[in-house]
């Protein structure tokens, strides 16, 4: 749909072309953020302010000529800049230091990992062209059956191979109602997520009588690149992180390649596309998305593990706690692409890192911060931030012929 | 522009070549109102088969655990209606269950129009959030107004809060093309950290008096802005006068749909955009209307729930707020229909009482039984939403029968959804 009604042939200057209007605006948003947190650390909320609202000026700006995707982008950023510093401005700064420091980026991808999981997984079943709104159940599987195995066998490993079994085994349930008996495919994956919601919730209650599981289960180890009392920015950041994190940095690039570049992802994203031209070349688009709906389902279920076996350490009732639905949103935010995706989980994970450290000065600033994932997305598939692209065939039955 | 997920246009071009012509209407019709009775009524005892293999696998008696739970649900009181006296447990209990089932209904519906349109609101949960945060709101300020008025108020601001809410995605549907799955699902969860807000320590709604206590809490409805009961008394959570509202809504959703202009661009829109849009229908406008109305229902759902039984909300209580998801499963078991809805949230509404506060004995652990009921949820929005499962056997025995393949089963799929 073009959107860019404003001149693009007879303006002066292509500078004052709305579209470089918008970026500017959106540019002077996260200025007005920017000033407000250390280093600069502006001690007044005015500049932010200002930066904020010529933002948003230049949004409206650039909507009224015509770029209503960008400019709708620089008014969401002028106010989120201002506001947000106009907050980080009224905390004494030594409250921000708390807030804004080092282990702030190991927070930042603690809470990005079990989204990078899942919107990898997320991913790699909607390119096969079968939508997964489900990821939030199977993670939910993972993070419940993960703990329970570690619980049982003693050992984090298996904890985690027995998580992303029961991921996958929710995902054959939802494959076989998607592609076999050709359901709607967004039904299916709500049933899923009822279904693990309460399949976990029933045995947790029925295994562990509703109490918290002991906390001498087997955890992931951490990979210690410093020694654990290094202070150094490094240290702090880097230097403890846990295994799965680095396996989930490492799953990013792994997952572009394959998908990108080897023949199995060629056709994974045919039956994605174009189904009946996948099927006419002699790919079984069946077993396809078959494999890729399971392979979802067990990164998804990893991304929940990773939540109890490795971070958490315990479990409760629904405690994935809508990350599912944030990984999905990273999917689209990212574009179906794994960089895109895990660029996503990681403003995402920051996000809610700067949330739960809001709390040192104020509860009600740090709840509403929860919300800016959800907020974002909504932004973001409104088309302002750009245009997503969904593979063609996705949430489209094929029925062979 | 981009429609991320889900297919918005029935069959490819190319499959609908493939139908052979002159599929006989009369026959399919009576076919699907067949199927439309039949297939609910299997996907219910199916799912209520799976969910006792769980709980005799788990070492409990299903059928006592059943009949707990119907008991607890009050449906035993059907046997003896004459006594209304809520000090029974029967009686009781029944109340309760129609009491969630006021709720289910209007859920159900927000769903149900949606569905009427070709869309897919999941965002009945957060809608309902937000009729409740607005009339817990009216409800505590206004304290001077005349009772009728105040409740009307209440009422008629939770459902345009809903309607608003929804119109969000509706406006990006209509806008740009977003798919409304996707936009709910994020309003979802916008309403609900907006619940945890307004109602936590040091939010808007937040009770004045409630300060020194750990669990935030809001303000109660004054008296003068809470709905009449009429089955039992306030203090026990009493029958409130919503349950006729939600009746009438049923009516109104029927009306509205079957006998209106409006009903019948949004079903037009519906069946096929391409073709209503051929029609001279405004797609784009129905997709807003129709979510905007299906968003008022589950707002008043959340208004009428406020001023009629909970009167005050909490964090926690926003934090735990499923029954709007409940609405998806009423209304796909429902069929999207009126009569479906209202049946289909009778169940749902005794197994959620039945599972959870009404259930009294010791077989089976409310806390354990609560979860029960997710789990046949589930399983019921899993073989609803693939009644190509029945149909299927369905067919395969008519291909049996008649040695070549049914063009009207492949029709009534294309029909189906």
């Amino acid at each position: 749909m073009s959107t860019y009604v404003g001149s693009v042939k007879g303006g002066a200057s292509r500078f004052l072309e709305p579209k470089a209007i918008g970026i500017l605006g959106i540019l002077l948003g996260l200025l007005a953020l920017w000033l407000a947190i250390p280093p600069i650390q502006a001690s007044s909320p005015v500049w932010s302010a200002v930066a904020g609202v010529l933002g948003a000026m230049c949004g409206v700006i650039a909507v009224s000529r015509g770029a209503y995707r960008v400019g709708g982008g620089a008014i969401a950023s002028g106010i989120f800049g201002a506001s947000l510093g106009y907050l980080a401005t009224r905390s004494s700064s030594s409250n921000l230091d708390q807030v804004v420091d080092a282990s702030l980026i190991a927070q930042t991808l603690v809470f990005a990992t079990p989204l990078t999981y899942a919107a990898i997984g997320g991913i790699v079943s909607e390119r096969s062209g079968v939508v997964n709104i489900g990821l939030e159940g199977m993670m939910l599987m993972g993070a419940f059956w993960g703990i329970w195995g570690a619980d049982k066998t003693g050992s984090w490993f298996w904890g985690i191979a027995i998580g992303a079994a029961s991921g996958g085994l929710l995902a054959l349930v939802h494959a076989f109602f998607a592609i076999h008996l050709r359901a709607d495919q967004i039904v299916g994956g709500v049933a899923v997520n009822f279904l693990a919601l309460g399949i976990t919730g029933y045995f947790f209650v029925q295994l562990y009588h509703g109490d918290n599981i002991p906390t001498g289960v087997a955890q992931v180890p951490n990979l210690h690149l410093t020694s654990a009392s290094s202070t150094s920015f490094f240290g702090n950041s880097f230097g403890n992180l846990n295994y799965m994190i680095w396996l989930a940095i490492l799953l990013v690039p792994l997952s572009y390649v394959v998908l990108f570049k080897t023949p199995v992802g060629l056709r994974l994203r045919a039956c994605g596309e174009h189904p009946r031209a996948a099927d006419t070349v002699g790919i079984n688009v069946y077993l396809v998305r078959y494999g890729a709906v399971v392979i979802s389902g067990v990164l998804a279920a990893l991304g929940g593990a990773y939540l109890t076996v490795g971070y958490l350490n315990t479990f409760n009732e629904n405690v994935t706690a809508g990350r599912g639905f944030i990984a999905l949103a990273a999917v689209i935010f990212g574009n179906w692409r794994p960089f895109g995706a895990f660029g996503a989980t990681l403003l995402f994970g920051f996000s809610t890192a700067l949330a739960y450290r809001l709390n040192v000065y104020s509860d009600n600033a740090a709840t509403l911060f929860l919300a800016l994932p959800y907020v974002l997305t909504l932004i973001a598939v409104a088309g302002v931030i750009g245009r997503t692209i969904p593979p063609a065939a996705v949430g489209r039955p094929y029925k062979k012929q | 522009m981009s429609e991320p997920l889900a297919p918005q246009h029935g069959p490819q071009p190319e499959e609908i070549a493939k139908e052979p012509p002159g599929t006989p209407a009369s026959r399919l019709a009576g076919w699907q109102r067949a199927g439309g009775i039949i297939t609910p009524l299997i996907t219910v005892l199916v799912a209520f088969l799976i969910g006792g293999i769980v709980i005799a696998a788990t070492g409990h008696n299903p059928f006592q655990a059943y009949w707990d739970i119907i008991n607890g649900a009050g449906f035993n009181w059907l046997a003896h209606p004459w006594d209304t006296d809520i000090a029974h447990t029967a009686p009781y209990n029944f109340s309760q269950t129609l009491l969630q089932t006021t709720t289910l209904i209007l859920c159900g519906l927000a769903v149900a129009f949606a569905f009427r349109c070709g869309l897919f609101n999941i965002g009945g949960n957060g809608q309902y959030l937000v009729g409740l945060i607005c009339a817990n709101w009216v409800g505590v300020s206004f304290v001077n107004m005349s009772r009728p008025a105040h409740i009307l108020l209440g009422i008629a601001v939770a459902a345009a809060a809903g309607a608003a809410w929804a119109g969000i995605a509706g406006f990006l549907k209509a806008t740009v093309g977003a798919h409304e799955v996707i936009t709910t699902i994020m309003l979802n969860w916008i309403a609900y950290y907006l619940g945890s807000y307004v109602f936590q320590q040091g939010g808007p709604l937040q009770a004045p008096g409630n300060v020194s206590l750990d669990i935030p809490i809001s303000a109660d409805v004054v008296p003068g802005a809470q709905l009449p009961v009429f089955w039992g008394i306030p203090a026990l959570q009493g029958l409130h006068i919503g349950f006729f509202i939600a009746i009438g809504m049923l009516v109104v959703f029927r009306v509205v749909l079957n006998r209106t202009t409006l009903g019948f661009e949004v079903r037009a829109v519906g069946f096929n955009p391409d073709a209503a849009a051929y029609g001279g229908i405004r797609v784009r406008t129905n997709y807003l209307r129709a979510m905007a109305i299906s968003g008022a229902f589950a707002g008043l759902a959340g208004g009428i729930d406020m001023l009629g039984y909970l009167h005050h909300y909490g964090t926690i209580d926003v934090q735990a707020t499923t029954i709007g998801f409940l609405g998806i499963a009423v209304a796909l078991l429902g069929r999207n229909t009126a009569v479906g809805v209202g049946l289909a949230s009778l169940l749902f509404g005794g197994l959620v009482y039945g599972t959870t506060h009404g259930l009294q004995s010791g077989t089976i652990d409310p806390s354990l039984a609560g979860h029960l009921t997710e789990i046949i949820q589930g399983l019921v929005v899993l073989f609803v939403g693939a009644d190509v499962l029945i149909l299927a056997v369905w067919n395969s025995r008519r291909k049996l029968r008649r040695s070549e393949a049914s063009p009207q089963a492949r029709a009534a799929e294309a029909v189906e959804t």
